[in-house]
């Protein structure tokens, strides 16, 4: 190195130290091993220009078997840097952040080009993301908002369904809030930055992250991705309804929807919260903190002394289920066959669950349907589990007639003993 | 047997004869009701109960007529239940009726004429496939065989 | 004649019953401070029985296959009358008759029972013992139970262990590489027909062997009643010995159905190959003395497998156990201390060792 050094001009020394490792490179690794140049110089820069062929063998273009210059312009094969980035040879320069949406989506949404590589491969997203908030706030000038890159990284671009992918589903939540958690970026904005906060608390994060179900919502679940907005006070319920069809039917017909739309609440929002959705308990109903009829309704009405209704008629099921069920243990631990009775819990539990789901028709006549159901299924069991308490305790008596017996036996065989060896 | 001079039996004797009597009555009544004891469970158990679903492997989800085209019904298999369906056009299917996502017990749509979970809005069709929604498997399917009177289902028997 | 006297009298003129009982009439057992140890013996056989009548009646509805087995016994515990008391008798007994074997054996190691001209008999009745843990091993699995599946997995693995023959012998018990159905099957007709054959021709040789040499007197009291003769104690064995034993036999009775019915045997939760083991899996008690010695030894002890040295061990041990008596003979009394220190040993040891074992997670 010391020798090439004091050969080569002071002032172009910085440009042409790279080279210089490349033509090592190249004398010891073969020329040809890759038709790109770019990287053979750009894996050996500094950030933010350093692109090593190791993370670009991750990307999936570069898979595909797109190089540099399918995005950058410029000649891959040629070493000098000179040639390789000339205008002549197509080179666009560096891409201005406004201007990345436009190149992304001079492929993909050519639905002729797309077609090459995946048919099935979706081309709307340049135009759902002119719909985005993001996407308005660019055109409007503001190169602060999220552009393809930003979700989607770049250079190591990885397919949705790869977990290291930054827009894999457990990974969303990450991706959304390294801009949208920050809150000396997000200054200036009228919106809040504990979005992400509160969804790590909820039972959708709990879901997804932690157990793993891939079904559970992540921020583009409910805002989109390309087209990412909030879905609006209004259609709110419409959001959660595509999981959540039982509670939005109810929730449809019942007296609150009107009251909510009139007022201009959003829907399911008002009693659940829209990032920290907690695990609804039947403390909702109550009067604690967590209650949520008492931030409307007023002590005494008729409102509140239907939820207390509610609240005492889900108690009683519930605490009807755990009596069964806590005599059906011990029938169980005593060695008595009671899984008929089990199963029928289930579908004793399946029947409070369903109750709680009915709340949300604001009708205690359905709720109580309900629960009727499932406290005639859990008093059965109740009964089935009494049967067996019965059936151990006749064993038992059993049990101590034959001991009885056996005690007179042997008090007669010794007697007997005793007669013949007198 | 010893007698007195004066011809009356001696009370000694007499307490062993009832004391023989007493044991006597002991052991015989004591073997007879342990004998009783061991063989009435056993000739109880000798006999053999109803024929009930034996074992989580046939059981008897049905019976003929009992379902309309276009319905379904739950049945229990084993320890969990299982759903029947008789198509628009007659033919049965049988299925596990738990749900792949959280376990809920799903239902037979015929609005639909697919298999719906009420819990997070999951969609099966007709073979169990997981069609839309939550749910990330496949709900597993059972043989049905009709005999008679009586809607089988059993387990799929590998090869 | 009185009717019993009828009876007699017409068997004796077919089959020359009188000739035939009068040895048992004969029959004395010595009697003396650890006369009582005698009943093990007669127990021990009283459980056999009862494993055997329990065990035709569970065979009228236990099916052994790996898709029914547990369904079956399942079936057994809930539906069939009285299936819950056959059932754990049958489970309880076994475990009771392997303790009693075990306790007769060393009573008879103790009492020096095994001395000439009774080697026959403890031969038979050593591997009578192997034939009672066989019996124990190959019924465990049969409920098909997780427990079980994993037991009979660790159990058969180590088997696997011994050289040259390891391995042969575990396909052969385990049916195939793995355990499956087809270990369940063949165990199975261990369990109710090879075991129970073998053990039967052993039993009629322990017992005729009993019934010609008589019962053993303790060496020390050997010594004084041949040196005076009007000394020696006996209770004549039918029916007065017999007598007390079937009380002890009701007792027995009586506590098998307690502890059925107090403490039904447990049912577990089907094998499922594909689950992984439960931690802390341990063998039923009676093995727990040598799982846990396995488990102590270092895993490798010089360029030996600590497991094969293990194994090893066992079986010279076993083999030892089986030629006892011919380790010791009349004059040398440093022998026979010695084989009372090493009996001592070998109780505390196995005592020690099963409630290590029980401990130990």
């Amino acid at each position: 190195m010391a020798i090439l050094q004091n050969k080569l001009r002071p002032f172009k020394a910085a440009r042409y130290v790279g080279l210089a490792g490349f033509v090592v490179l190249a004398a010891c690794v073969g020329f040809g091993q890759t038709a790109n140049s770019c990287l053979d110089c750009h894996s050996a820069l500094p950030d933010p220009l350093a692109v090593s062929q190791e993370k670009f063998s991750q990307d999936i273009h570069a898979q595909k078997g797109l190089t540099c210059a399918s995005c950058h312009g410029g000649d891959s094969t040629s070493d000098d840097p000179d040639k390789a980035m000339s205008r002549k040879a197509g080179w666009k320069g560096k891409t201005n952040r406004k201007q990345i949406p436009e190149l992304c989506g001079s492929c993909h949404s050519d639905p002729a080009y797309i077609r090459q590589f995946n048919p099935s491969l979706r081309t709307d997203q340049l135009g759902q993301y002119r719909t985005s908030v993001h996407g308005k706030r660019l055109a409007a000038g503001d190169a602060k908002v999220a552009v393809c890159t930003d979700c989607h990284s770049v250079h190591d671009l990885r397919a949705p369904s790869d977990p290291r992918s930054t827009v894999n589903p457990v990974n969303v939540a990450s991706t959304c809030s390294r801009c949208h958690s920050d809150a000396g970026y997000m200054k200036g904005y009228s919106i809040p930055t504990d979005q992400s906060a509160k969804y790590s608390t909820s039972v959708h994060h709990e879901a997804l992250a932690v157990r793993g179900d891939l079904s559970a919502p992540t921020c583009t679940t409910c805002h989109g991705n390309h087209g990412a907005a909030p879905p609006g006070v209004d259609r709110v319920q419409n959001v959660c309804s595509n999981c959540h069809a039982f509670q939005s039917q109810m929730y449809e017909k019942s007296s609150h929807k009107e009251a909510f739309q009139a007022a201009s609440l959003p829907g399911c929002v008002v009693c659940h919260s829209n990032h920290g959705i907690s695990h609804p308990t039947d403390a909702k109903l109550g009067t604690g903190p967590e209650a949520v009829c008492m931030k409307c309704h007023s002590p005494g009405d008729a409102c509140d002394q239907a939820r207390a209704g509610l609240l005492s008629d889900l108690g009683r099921l519930d605490e009807a289920i755990k009596t069964a069920g806590r005599i059906l243990a011990v029938a169980e631990s005593s060695g008595m066959e009671v899984s008929e009775a089990r199963l029928a819990q289930s579908q004793a539990q399946d029947s409070l669950t369903k109750a709680r789901v009915t709340i949300h028709s604001f009708r205690k006549d359905l709720v109580d349907q309900d629960i009727h159901a499932g406290l005639d299924i859990a008093a059965k069991n109740l009964q089935a589990g009494q049967k067996a308490m019965v059936e151990r305790n006749y064993r038992r008596g059993g049990l101590g007639m034959s001991i009885v017996a056996i005690g007179i036996v042997l008090a007669g065989l010794w007697l007997y003993i005793k007669k013949i060896e007198s | 047997m010893a007698t007195s001079d004066r011809g009356m039996i001696d009370p000694r004797d007499q307490l062993s004869v009832h004391r023989r009597k007493v044991v006597e009555v002991l052991l015989g009544s004591g073997f007879l009701a342990t004998a009783a004891a061991f063989v009435y469970p056993v000739l109880r158990y000798l006999v053999p109960p109803k024929p009930s679903d034996l074992g989580s492997d046939s059981v008897v989800a049905g019976r003929v007529g009992e379902l309309k085209p276009n319905s379904g019904k739950v049945f229990r298999f084993g320890n969990r239940p299982g759903l029947l369906i008789r198509t628009a056009s007659g033919e049965y299917r049988a299925m596990s009726a738990t749900c792949t996502h959280l376990s809920c017990t799903v239902q037979y749509r015929d609005d639909l004429r697919q298999v719906w979970c009420a819990c997070h809005n999951g969609k099966y069709d007709l073979n169990g496939r997981n069609i839309s929604g939550p749910p990330p498997r496949p709900l597993e399917g059972f043989e049905v065989q009709v005999r008679g009177e009586e809607i089988f289902v059993r387990r799929r028997q590998e090869a | 004649m009185s009717p019993l006297a009828q009876v007699r009298n017409w068997l004796d003129e077919r089959l020359e019953w009188d000739d035939l009982i009068a040895p048992l009439r004969k029959k004395a057992v010595p009697l003396h401070r650890l006369s009582y140890w005698y009943f093990l013996g007669g127990i021990t056989l009283f459980l056999f029985v009862i494993q055997v009548l329990t065990g035709i009646l569970l065979l009228l509805y236990y099916r052994p296959a790996a898709s029914e087995a547990f369904e079956s016994v399942q079936f057994i515990m809930t539906q069939v009358q009285f299936g819950w008391l056959i059932r754990s008798i049958h489970s309880w007994s076994a475990n009771l008759m392997i303790f009693t074997a075990f306790a007769h054996m060393f009573s008879v190691l103790f009492l020096k029972a095994y001395r000439k001209p009774r080697e026959l008999t403890w031969i038979s009745g050593v591997i009578l013992l192997f034939l009672v843990m066989g019996f124990g091993f190959s019924g465990y699995l049969l409920p098909w139970n997780t427990l079980a599946y994993f037991a009979t997995k660790v159990g058969t693995e180590i088997t696997g262990q011994v050289p040259v023959v390891g391995m042969p012998l575990m396909i052969f018990l385990r049916g195939g590489e793995e355990v499956t159905g087809a270990t369940l099957t063949r165990f199975f007709g261990f369990h109710v027909a090879v075991l129970p054959g073998m053990a039967t021709l052993l039993i009629l040789m322990h017992l005729l062997l009993v019934q010609r040499l008589g019962i053993s007197i303790p060496p020390k009291l050997e010594v004084q009643w041949s040196a005076n003769p009007s000394a020696k104690r006996e209770m004549k064995f039918f029916p007065n010995f017999l007598l007390r034993e079937l009380m002890a036999w009701y007792v027995a009775l009586g506590v098998l159905g307690a502890l059925a019915a107090l403490f039904p045997w447990n049912l577990g939760i089907k094998a499922d190959p594909f689950v992984s083991a439960p931690a802390g899996i341990k063998p039923e008690w009676y093995f727990l003395f040598m799982f846990q010695t396995l488990k102590l030894i270092p895993p490798k002890a010089w360029f030996i497998d600590g497991e094969v040295l293990g194994v090893l061990a066992f079986g010279l041990v076993g083999l030892l156990w089986l030629l006892l008596p011919f380790f010791e003979s009349d004059q040398s009394s440093r022998t026979k201390a010695w084989i009372t220190g090493l009996a001592v040993f070998a109780l505390v040891y196995m005592a020690g060792m099963s409630v290590y074992g029980h401990l130990a997670k």
